[in-house]
């Protein structure tokens, strides 16, 4: 049992496997808690309980209720956003709001209050979720939404899986008339390029820029820009693939990923994406989900794993934050292979603890040198503080519980819904007497 | 039109994952299983992904006289059966078996005898019929007798037994009898047990199965690397079967 950065932790104590959604909670010691696991692609500590015991729903994958006219879909918490897509293409459907993996269940969906490229027009996926339902460790099992139980609802969505297990849960879909997206692509140099690309794509659902980091010190920033939405004329309604194409069997002892192979693919992958002029129409799954053609491509980093960062820094501070987040990143030579930059809207999530807020968030991922790394990061840390922002939890292994706290002014009303017996590795680490 | 199907076990993991193929296409349902909560979460998921579910029962495989009066129930709900599953079935644990008489018979009664006896009285509708697909979850443990699970292998022996003599049965008719040996599944009844190399999930072999059923395949094994496996394994010398840790 691993997150995804396959950083070393501790191991939990023992996995039970939910089967039933009617099921009740297995007995627990006094010193035990519960964590609820499901495809574990948080990158960080957040779905792993260490020495405590951790609650599979693989098994919880069964739908309960499919409105087809309406657009609603209720099913248990272990089903992936793949699944569903798979469901709910071929009948007309999009769910309103995915991250950049489709391998990722519902409940790790309402927990870590994912975002995707249309933070800036539909919010988090918690601005979606219609209704949900908690097994506590009582045996209670409050429903919880807007009306019902709302300070609870309020801190399950992006509440980390700490406010109780949850079971199932209900959600708005997208109409689309074609599976197809319309994408363009445009390359830019310097973040105020950037900010007046995004400024003109406002009426576009979906906007991603990927940047090169790697580029020589005194260059200005380059990167791509893409705005895409759903094709109105496209052809079909074809779900794609269930299941990746290729797989990388092993880690190796070292990263694959690192200054000699990251500096080559950005200068071929930016002079790429810089050729693709015009409009052009794509399949949804390459455009949302480009890697999870190759399965475990986590491995690349190497067995020590990796880090990942991102996080989000306010309108009045950015640009000069960003310039030092790169200025930083370019000085420290370490390489960062997927750097991701997207302007987030002001629509407000629910959750008590969601991470999108105004502004512009930056990810990158670097792979584990142990202290060197740490340092590095510590450093974005204090860039981010300083500018008022907030580090993202569902990618984080690191952040202090100052840096959490300052971030998360609302925790402690969330601590009044947590779950007495849930707790994980994130929450014991950011909670840790400061 | 759409598919008529009969099945024993809806709740089980690799079942299920076949149904969900059935419930796409728009196949109309009756399920059979023991137990009603499990079952109605089954119906649900089926009916959600375009299936159609005419009709359920839930009851002890054990209570004899209840299998012919809802198979007759089955039958009038559907019309008629276009494919019969049987994939009930239980797993003891062998040590187990071999200190209880009463254990030992429990895995007769859940694994040979009540999916025999389905199984026959579903022949004899087929045969009023004239056609039809009879699928039955067996396993690859009945194809050698092995110290680690052999009182579950009996009662898959048992049926391999059944079912070559069933396909003899209808050789030449439109009945077609699917014999479907899955080899080590990850499910709710294998959850307990540690997964190496040559274990699958359900939905890995689902898609397989489907596809045999639909063919009539007379032995589908799944994944198919399982024939060669216990091809090899037959093969072997008892000397050498009795000294291997399997």
């Amino acid at each position: 049992m691993a997150s995804w950065g396959a950083l070393p932790l501790a191991e939990p104590r023992r996995v039970i496997e939910r089967d039933w959604r009617f099921e009740a909670l297995p007995e627990l010691a006094e010193t035990d808690s519960f964590l609820a696991y499901g495809m574990g692609r948080s990158y960080g500590d957040s779905c792993i309980n260490s020495q405590g015991t951790q609650l599979s729903t693989r098994q919880l994958r069964r739908l309960i209720h499919f409105d087809t006219e309406r657009g609603i879909l209720r099913c248990e918490a272990g089903v992936t956003l793949g699944d569903i897509l798979q469901l709910i293409v071929p009948k007309g459907w999009f769910l309103p709001v995915v991250p950049g993996s489709r391998f990722v269940t519902l409940g790790g969906a309402i927990a870590n209050d994912v975002h995707g490229k249309n933070h800036h027009s539909a919010g988090t996926f918690g601005c979606h979720v219609r209704a949900l339902n908690l097994l506590r460790s009582d045996g209670t099992r409050p429903r919880c939404s807007l009306s019902d139980n709302a300070k609870l609802f309020a801190a399950t969505i992006g509440g980390l899986g700490l406010t109780g297990l949850i079971v199932d849960a209900e959600i708005d879909l997208l109409p689309i008339s074609s599976a197809e997206m319309e994408v363009e692509n445009e390359a830019f140099y310097g973040i105020e390029q950037f900010n007046a690309l995004s400024r003109e794509s406002a009426d576009w659902d979906y906007t991603v820029s990927w940047i090169d980091t790697s580029a020589r010190q005194g260059h200005t920033t380059r990167g791509i820009f893409s705005r895409a939405r759903h094709a109105k004329n496209g052809s079909g309604l074809s779900p794609g693939r269930s299941s990746s194409l290729i797989k990388v069997p092993f880690a190796l002892p070292w990263s694959c990923v690192n200054r000699w192979t990251v500096g080559p693919f950005n200068r071929v992958y930016f002079w790429a994406g810089q050729r693709q002029k015009g409009t052009r129409f794509e399949h949804y799954q390459p455009f949302f989900f480009p890697l999870d053609s190759v399965a475990q491509w986590n491995r690349m980093y190497g067995a020590r794993g990796f880090f990942q960062y991102q996080c989000v820094l306010p309108p009045e501070s950015r640009d000069d934050a960003i310039s030092a987040l790169l200025r930083d990143v370019r000085a420290s030579g370490q390489a960062s292979f997927l750097v991701v930059l997207k302007e987030f809207g002001d629509r407000r999530s629910p959750g008590m603890l969601s991470f999108p807020r105004p502004g512009l968030t930056l990810a990158l991922d670097f792979p584990n040198r142990g202290q060197t790394t740490r340092h590095l990061l510590d450093s974005f840390d204090r860039i981010v503080r300083r500018a008022g922002g907030a580090v993202y939890p569902a990618k984080d292994a690191r952040m202090s519980p100052d840096m959490f706290a300052s971030a998360y002014p609302a925790v402690e009303s969330f601590r009044a819904q947590l779950d007495p017996k849930f707790s994980s590795a994130f929450w014991r680490r950011v909670q840790a007497s400061r | 039109m759409s598919l008529r199907v009969l099945v024993y076990g809806a709740t089980s993991g690799i079942c299920h994952e076949v149904l969900k193929r059935y419930a796409t296409e728009g196949a109309g349902f009756f399920l059979v299983g023991r137990n009603a909560q499990k079952l109605a979460a089954v119906a649900d998921d089926l009916v959600a992904r375009g299936g159609e579910v005419l009709g359920s029962s839930s009851y002890d495989f054990k209570d004899w006289g209840q299998h012919e009066p809802v198979i007759a129930q089955a039958v009038e709900r559907l019309g008629a059966i276009d494919v019969a599953l049987v994939a009930h079935g239980t797993l003891p644990e062998q040590l187990e078996t071999e200190v209880s008489t009463a254990a030992t018979q429990a895995c007769m009664d859940d694994n040979f005898t009540s999916v025999t006896v389905v199984t026959q009285a579903l022949a004899q509708q087929l045969a009023l019929q004239g056609q039809g697909k009879l699928a039955v979850i067996s396993s690859v443990a009945g194809d050698r007798g092995r110290k680690s699970n052999y009182t579950y292998g009996a009662t898959k022996a048992g049926i391999d037994a059944f079912l070559a003599g069933l396909q003899g049965r209808f050789s030449g008719t439109d009945i077609r009898v699917v014999n479907i040996k899955p080899g080590m599944t990850v499910s709710p009844m294998t959850a307990h047990m540690a997964h190496g190399l040559l274990w699958s999930t359900a939905q890995d072999i689902a898609p397989g199965i489907h596809n045999a059923i639909n063919r009539g395949t007379p032995v589908h094994y799944a994944p198919g690397y399982w024939r060669l496996i216990m091809l090899i394994i037959r093969l072997l010398p008892t000397a050498v079967v009795a000294k291997l840790p399997i």
